[in-house]
């Protein structure tokens, strides 16, 4: 497996997409902006596990998204954050 | 009414059928899946009865005994925290082959837990969810109003707190470490163990009472 593409503290956006297969993205968190909070190891990609028992397996991060970001309209404080795990191939770099 | 059958309970209030069929579509694939699966050889019924078994052998007890041992154990909780999968193996729990994550709670960060997408939680570990948890109500509103979802658990927050929400969307679990109450300085690791509830281990709960 490839090195990690992003490293933790780095600023990231998830993609915004929707395939037509199970996907494990919620659709709030796309095209958010955050922060990679730690790197999960590789498993299994829950697009490919019909037909490809997962694979390629891909690399998981836990990202960190302000509430603000995530709800303009947010009504708790600016420090209130959410962490999700998202897949490699779901994040692009954004700084 | 027939022979031998002169009673006088009402059979329409008191019946109820004695083994539940599968009554949607899903759930007759499911059965029909299952047997196609043991009859090719990928697992057998008895193993299907012991993953159950130590399923329901799993209970908030064990997360509280991990807990208890973080609060007694300075470099224990440092592991826990670091790498959760093996530190728990260390007492003879695993959750393979999902990665397991330990949240604690300070006085500046209150962490609670979610799955918006279905309902993941770590059952081998610590048994069945609550029925809330698997709840639409309580799996869309926690990530969008968490403080105020908090506030009907009875968990108010000061704004000198952040909230900090996990939604468990792939393949980690995760089970957050309370914080140890005051006034427990000398007890034993088992007294502790009994102060840590399940709701404490979501995150629903955040002043455990001593």
């Amino acid at each position: 497996m490839s090195l990690p593409l992003f490293r933790p503290g780095q600023t990231v956006r998830i993609a915004a997409r929707t395939p037509a297969v199970h996907h494990r993205v919620p659709a709030y968190a796309k095209g958010k902006l955050g922060t990679i909070e730690r790197i999960c190891g590789v498993h299994g990609d829950p697009e490919k596990f019909i037909g490809s028992d997962g694979k390629p397996a891909q690399r998981l991060y836990r990202v960190r998204i302000p509430q603000k970001t995530l709800w303009p309209d947010y009504s708790g404080t600016a420090m209130d954050h959410l962490d999700i795990e998202i897949f490699e191939h779901w994040l692009e770099a954004a700084e | 009414m027939s022979e031998g059958h002169d009673h006088e309970h009402d059979h329409s209030r008191t019946f109820q059928a004695d083994h539940a069929e599968p009554v949607s579509e899903g759930a007759r694939v499911g059965l029909a899946l299952r047997a196609l699966l043991i009859e090719a050889g990928h697992y057998t019924a008895n193993e299907e009865q012991e993953v159950i078994a130590a399923m329901q052998g799993a209970s908030p007890e064990n997360g509280a005994r991990i807990a208890a041992r973080a609060w007694v154990d300075a470099a224990y909780r440092q592991r826990l925290l670091e790498d959760g999968a093996n530190a728990i193996r260390e007492l003879g729990f695993a959750l393979d082959p999902y990665e397991f994550t330990v949240l604690e709670n300070t006085a500046e960060v209150h962490n609670v837990i979610v799955c918006t997408l279905c309902s993941c939680y770590p059952r081998a570990l610590l048994g069945m969810s609550p029925a809330w948890y698997k709840s639409s109500n309580y799996r869309a509103r926690l990530v969008r109003e968490p403080r105020r979802v908090l506030a009907e658990f009875g968990v108010t927050l000061g704004e000198d707190v952040e909230v900090r929400v996990h939604d468990s969307t792939a393949e980690l679990r995760y089970m957050v470490l309370p914080e140890r109450p005051e006034g427990t300085e000398n007890w034993s690791e088992t007294e502790l163990a009994r102060l840590i509830t399940r709701d404490s281990l979501i995150g629903t709960e955040r002043r455990l009472k001593v």
